[in-house]
């Protein structure tokens, strides 16, 4: 045993917090974050209390915008980390869970290209590091029609493109997501054209409610979910949510997208949701909501998700039969 | 086979027939663990619609299988099979009008008109029912040859399943190739046995030597049996 003592980095057994307990300080940690941002919104300052808290390594610190968040319950921890479309792991909705395990999110680095004054390759902290985390309860809405309910944690895209200086030039912004087969074995086949590629105008990319995210539930994304960091477009079918992005560039023309290439005549760059432009294949008009069980889960597909208040002013005077 | 064995056999072969059926139901009734997933609707949809392609897939090996054994042994389940693919086909299209579209009439009306995928998927299953209907000995024997005739509607209803489904997924189309190879293979069989003798002499003598021909006499005495 002495042995084992002296190795530097061993775990003794009397190291190792019992699961209980972990949890129990899980759900103490969790109720902290809470009143800190209740707190926030009060416009109180944080208590000492869920500063000093030495956050477990996938907790994060974020307020709760309540003002960009649904009023419907999210859907289970279970349900959104184990039933994703995320191609680089496999067709299948169960194998982003099992294959994307073993993709290395850190160190990871992003770069920035075209048409903006500071452009270069920057690591995901310092992506990150000035930007406020907050937490967005956002509907989903999948072209295959079906729909959730997820609490991101992230920061508004927008924020994040000014630090860039995009220059008049850029009419555009392109995302990439990361391309290496040996990590992602759903590249090896050739579904789709690799790497997955997404693109927005540049008024959506700056819309408020564009986000990206880093997180989910109150934790570090999961890599199924899009670790490090994947976009939000809430209005939008979920295939433009671009996963582990590698790579942003503000260009002048627009992106040739993944799904517009693979299926010109069945995804649109635009993709917005809408209950009136079916798929050539199949109807838009409704939506069958996970978790709502096995007899009450069809529901009326909502212009740009609901969110049509907010976003509907970009597209006035374009006809969205068309941009679709 | 004894006769005992058979006895034996016919309700073994029904009970695993049901296991796929009994697996659904315990998951949507939360039964010994077992559960339908994160989209339940689509589990039973799909499930039972692989189901039925598995089935009628299977009903067709059946007369390849009595020629390459030589055995009529296997069309002794024929019936049952088909039946089991026609059983699993009445419920993908319940799980489709009760569940997916929530018993709406119009509107199921609307997608099968509409939605061309629907539609083959929907005249597959309108070609199934005189088959299960004229499924039973009695109908058999009374319908002789035209009972042989009519039973080779599940040549197009197998076709139309496998393309119903080739024509709604979204991208990835190994698994309804698959189907699709599985059944080019069981009916390019049949042409291939039709059309021998038609062959050059060396060919057909080449196919005479195996084992396939030599089944032939007693398929073409019995139409009963010649599926």
């Amino acid at each position: 045993m002495r042995r084992v003592r002296n190795r530097p980095g061993a775990i003794l057994p009397s190291e190792i917090t019992p699961e209980a307990k972990y949890l129990s300080r899980r759900a103490l940690l969790a109720g902290a974050v809470g009143l800190a941002a209740v707190q926030t919104i009060g416009r109180f300052s944080r208590p000492a209390s869920a500063q000093a808290a030495a956050p477990a390594a996938d907790a994060l610190n974020f307020t709760r915008n309540a003002a960009f968040s649904v009023v419907e319950a999210p859907n289970s921890f279970r349900d959104i980390t184990t039933f994703n479309n995320y191609y680089e792991f496999g067709t299948d909705k169960s194998d982003p869970a099992e294959n994307a395990q073993h993709l290395r999110t850190r160190p990871w680095n992003i770069t920035v290209g075209g048409e903006a004054e500071v452009t270069g390759s920057f690591s995901i902290e310092d992506i990150q590091r000035p930007h406020p985390l907050e937490e967005r309860v956002y509907r989903l809405r999948c072209v295959e029609a079906w729909s959730m309910v997820v609490p991101w944690i992230g920061f508004p895209l927008g924020d994040l493109l000014k630090r860039f200086k995009p220059t008049s030039k850029a009419k555009f912004v392109e995302f990439t997501t990361l391309h290496d087969p040996k990590q992602m074995p759903g590249q090896r086949s050739s579904v789709l054209e690799w790497p997955y590629v997404e693109g927005l105008r540049m008024d959506e990319a700056m819309h408020p409610l564009t986000l990206i995210a880093v997180g989910l539930y109150g934790k570090d994304l999961p890599n199924q979910n899009g670790a490090p960091m994947r976009l939000i477009v809430p209005w939008k079918y979920g295939f433009k949510g671009i996963k582990a992005i590698v790579a942003i560039k503000f260009t002048e023309h627009m992106p040739r997208t993944t799904w517009a290439q693979a299926g010109p005549g069945e995804y649109g760059f635009y993709a917005n949701v809408n209950p009136a432009v079916d798929h050539p294949r199949w109807s838009q008009a409704s939506e069958r909501h996970l978790g709502a069980g096995l007899l009450n889960s069809r529901r009326p597909t909502l212009p740009f998700n609901g969110y049509a208040a907010e976003v509907a002013g970009l597209y006035s005077g374009m006809d969205l039969r068309r941009y679709f | 086979m004894s006769p005992a064995a058979r006895i034996i056999a016919k309700p073994l072969v029904f009970a695993a027939c049901l296991l796929p059926a009994l697996k659904l139901a315990a998951g949507a009734f939360g039964l010994a663990g077992w559960s339908l997933g994160t989209d339940p609707v689509a589990m039973l949809l799909h499930t039972c619609g692989r189901w039925t392609l598995n089935f009628l897939l299977i009903t067709l090996c059946m007369t390849p299988l009595r020629d390459f054994t030589r055995s009529t042994l296997w069309l002794r389940y024929r019936r049952m099979f088909g039946l089991f693919a026609f059983f699993y086909l009445l419920m993908h299209f319940s799980v489709f009008v009760l569940l997916d579209q929530a018993g709406k009439l119009p509107a199921i009306g609307h997608e099968i008109v509409k939605r061309p995928y629907i539609t083959l998927g929907m005249l597959g299953l309108v070609l199934m029912i005189p088959l299960a209907l004229t499924s039973t000995a009695k109908a058999q024997r009374r319908m002789g040859r035209r009972w042989t005739r009519l039973h080779q509607l599940i040549y197009p209803v197998a076709l139309l399943g496998i393309w119903h489904f080739w024509w709604q997924v979204k991208k990835d189309i190994r698994l309804p190739l698959l189907y699709a190879c599985g059944l080019a293979l069981l009916l390019g069989y049949r042409l291939w046995k039709r059309h021998r003798f038609a062959l050059p002499f060396s060919v057909a003598r080449l196919a005479r030597t195996d084992g396939v021909s030599a089944a032939a006499p007693p398929c073409s005495a019995n139409p009963c049996t010649d599926r």
